[in-house]
């Protein structure tokens, strides 16, 4: 993606997560029940669907490599889940204060949706592991794209198997607060919500444009070295050659 | 005179064939399992400092030891292809992937019918009042078993061919399974309960692993093919 784009998606993002937070908290009304820790909410659940969304982002671009071959597929990939288990993070944090200031414990294991989120996150935690112990580049995308598959088929069973685990024992306890959510409510959390999203985009954008101009970056050096060409500047040089370039030939 | 094209079927009924072969020659997973789930009861006895079971905690304790033992089998399911080039071998091979895939799942399944086979009674004399309740318990094991044996046969190869084999299988394993972990559980729990057992929403658990089931029998049917190339 061009500089000038990659800026202009910066400078929306930023102005709609604004506004939207602008909404939230000048605009829409205070929670009779909850009172203001509930505008938690619109943080805590635009994050949570996001970051879902990316992982289902990311299995999809995994079915795209595997089709294709093509590694530009698999960095997608691999980008998307980066990004969604950092929002994840996020989700998991927020979560957790709400409940702590709802219920008066940090962690309640009643609430089916954060659990189901927790343990989506962990099994996405070990997309790292996993990736980073295969040696072979071309394996490594494979291995990691069918990984994304398996794991984009696991998030909506898993919401399931958790859900019907609770429903019997515990009602929904915010089943009320997104079915009935008043009107002004609905625009400031739709304008959190496509925050978010456009806040995931960017980031996304971003790895995948500094992934790839790092990689043409060393690309160009290998060219200039092996053409004969460069000449390792005085007291720079390791830093700037790449590791182990002008060993062995 | 040439012979037709092997059928995946048939393919995967000689590998599994194989496989079986092999594990009664060595001997090297099943009774392993078996020690290990008969300690693991032994550990949880005075872990949870319980010598009789019922309800969630007896269905927990079955559940758990299952999925440990299982976990040991899928670690050693793919070894030999590894170590001795039975990957190189299934290239050349006219077999697709979907067939090793369902072998391996077959033979994983058939490791944990034997396990059950003995650590079940074992389960009963050591832990449970009446046994009433395992009857209707076996086709939500059974479920389990083949959940159990489509994602080990499923991540099983990835881990083999990674660094830290021993710690991605189940690392990936873990998360994986907990879904088809809540719904043996949970049905256990309703079949194992002290009053005698109840069926409360024994369909719904059921159904949620067997879509399980066939939720990750066609991601490794579509996949596996995946895992093979070089």
């Amino acid at each position: 993606m061009k500089p000038s784009t990659l800026t202009t998606l910066a400078l929306l993002t930023a102005l709609l997560v604004g506004a939207g937070f602008a909404l939230v908290f000048f605009w829409a009304p205070n929670e009779a029940d909850q009172g203001f820790i509930q505008k938690i909410f619109y943080l805590h659940v635009p994050l949570a669907i996001v970051a879902l969304g990316g992982f289902i982002v990311g299995g999809i671009h995994a079915i795209r490599h595997l089709r294709s071959g093509d590694p530009v597929h698999d960095a997608r990939s691999y980008v998307s889940i980066h990004a969604s288990v950092i929002f994840g993070v996020a989700v998991l944090v927020t979560g957790m204060v709400w409940a702590k200031a709802s219920w008066g414990r940090w962690w309640v294991w009643e609430e089916p949706t954060l659990v189901s989120f927790l343990i989506v996150f962990l099994l996405y935690c070990t997309y790292y592991p996993l990736r980073y112990a295969i040696e072979d580049r071309e394996r490594q995308a494979r291995y990691a794209s069918v990984f994304a598959i398996t794991a984009g088929a696991f998030v909506p069973l898993n919401f399931m198997a958790v859900r019907a685990a609770e429903s019997l024992v515990h009602p929904r306890t915010f089943g009320t607060v997104e079915g009935g959510l008043p009107a002004d409510m609905w625009v400031a959390f739709l304008v959190c919500l496509a925050g978010i999203a456009l806040l995931w985009v960017t980031l996304v954008s971003f790895e995948l444009t500094a992934k790839r101009t790092s990689a043409q970056l060393s690309r160009l050096r290998r060219s200039l070295i092996e053409g004969g060409t460069w000449r390792e500047p005085p007291g720079v040089g390791g830093r700037i050659a790449p590791r182990g370039a002008g060993t062995g030939r | 005179m040439s012979r037709p094209a092997p059928t995946t079927a048939s393919v995967a009924a000689a590998f599994l064939v194989k496989d079986l072969r092999v594990e009664l020659r060595t001997l090297q997973s099943v009774p392993a399992m078996l020690l290990f789930a008969t300690t693991v009861f032994v550990i949880f006895r005075f872990g949870l400092d319980r010598t009789r079971l019922d309800g969630g905690l007896a269905a927990g304790v079955l559940v758990v030891t299952i999925l440990f033992a299982a976990l040991l089998a899928i670690n050693r399911i793919f070894v030999a292809e590894r170590e001795q080039g039975g990957f190189e071998a299934l290239r050349l091979a006219p077999a697709d992937g979907a067939a090793l895939f369902l072998a391996k799942a077959a033979a994983l399944l058939v490791h944990l019918a034997i396990l059950e086979l003995f650590a079940l009674p074992a389960f009963w004399l050591f832990f449970l009042e009446d046994g009433a309740g395992l009857v209707p318990l076996l086709p939500v094991l059974l479920l389990l078993d083949v959940a159990l044996a489509v994602t080990g046969a499923l991540i099983a190869p990835m881990a083999t061919h990674s660094r830290a084999r021993d710690l991605i299988g189940p690392l990936v394993l873990l998360p994986l399974l907990v879904p088809a972990l809540i719904a043996a559980a949970a049905a256990g729990r309703h079949l194992l309960a002290a009053a005698g057992p109840s069926y409360e929403m024994y369909g719904t658990w059921l159904g949620l692993l067997g879509l399980y089931d066939l939720i990750f029998l066609l991601v490794g049917w579509a996949a596996f093919d995946f895992l093979l190339e070089d």
